[in-house]
């Protein structure tokens, strides 16, 4: 996969099928101490210790009961390979978070890619999860006292105005999702938000 | 199509929607699925899923109700979509690049013709 914003998709994927009624997508671009991290926390029916190890080492361990994908070694791979990496911290009946990170100006690192899309796609095809995302920068020099540049999206406020409720939302209230202006309005709203901190980032790169 | 700036035009949409389900309910909706699976995220499914939402936003198309689902084992034949409308049985298409896919909506979804050449037998 070629954007980090894909790999997140495929995790969230994950989540999605571990029952998660709630996912919340983080990324951070720390311009301060170079590094690209993004994570992924869901309150799904999470892992044993066994079952983490098996899905992050797929080859290593033996797996004989349960189907393992590779998006997360593919991840972990690409993360090692820019110095960093990745790691899992599930609970059985808690949820798994996810997190993995980057050296950022590594030259094999790749692009963050299209985080609006990733986040458009999931919240209309999983309208039934509370979706959250935080995408923020700390630039250089910040030592914490500063506000770095965040945006956050939550869609609980959208679902309340179209009045559904995640969780209970039926086959026939979930096509609202995909109605042409509630796509815009969605659409709209991530796309602007990303784009803005991204500018900001773009503008203390430039200097 | 205006484009909506608040949660209170969101507010507004759903009384219309409302209506709208009201007055088509027997016409038979339309259903698309699209494979999100690892493999079909990574030959491109997220940008066929992109193209179909964009699709309906140009075009001001309702009624349509998108789902995902994972790998269904034709892992090389992805991006994969299916496409159900009312009553009919499902029709699978391989190989749904953005383009492919703007073509089923607009031919199948629309106008009741599937596009042949990109049908899968499964």
């Amino acid at each position: 996969m070629r954007e980090i914003a894909l790999h997140l998709l495929d995790i969230a994927e994950n989540s999605v099928a571990a029952k998660a009624s709630e996912i919340s997508v983080s990324v951070v671009e720390d311009l301060a101490l170079d590094r690209l991290k993004a994570s992924i926390v869901d309150n799904g029916k999470g892992m044993d210790a066994e079952t983490v190890q098996r899905v992050v080492d797929p080859f290593v361990t033996s797996r004989t009961t349960r189907k393992v994908g590779l998006g997360i070694p593919l991840l972990k791979a690409a993360a090692e390979m820019c110095n960093g990496g990745l790691e899992i911290s599930s609970e059985v009946g808690r949820g798994t978070s996810l997190a993995v990170e980057f050296q950022r100006s590594h030259i094999d690192r790749m692009p963050l890619g299209d985080l609006a899309g990733t986040m458009l796609t999931l919240v209309v095809a999983y309208p039934n999860i509370h979706w959250l995302l935080e995408y923020s920068a700390r630039l250089p020099g910040d030592n914490g006292t500063s506000t770095s540049p965040r945006f956050c999206f939550d869609d609980l406020p959208i679902k309340e105005a179209l009045g559904v409720e995640p969780g209970k939302i039926d086959a026939e209230q979930a096509a609202i999702f995909c109605e042409p202006e509630v796509l815009a309005f969605i659409r709209n709203q991530l796309e602007d938000g990303i784009s803005t901190i991204q500018s900001t980032i773009q503008n203390i790169s430039v200097q | 199509m205006s484009t909506i700036k608040s949660l209170d035009d969101l507010r507004r949409i759903r009384e219309e929607a409302l209506e709208k389900r009201q007055v088509k309910t027997a016409s038979g909706a339309a259903q698309v699925i699209v494979g999100m699976g690892t493999c079909g995220i990574a030959a491109g499914a997220r940008e066929t899923m992109k193209s179909i939402l964009k699709y309906i936003e140009t075009n001001n198309l309702t009624g349509i109700s998108i789902t995902q689902t994972g790998c269904i084992g034709l892992c090389e034949k992805e991006p994969i979509i299916q496409v159900v409308i009312g009553d009919a049985p499902k029709i699978t298409y391989g190989k749904v690049t953005p383009e492919v896919a703007e073509r089923i909506i607009h031919e199948h979804v629309v106008f009741g013709k599937p596009v042949k050449d990109h049908i899968l037998e499964v």
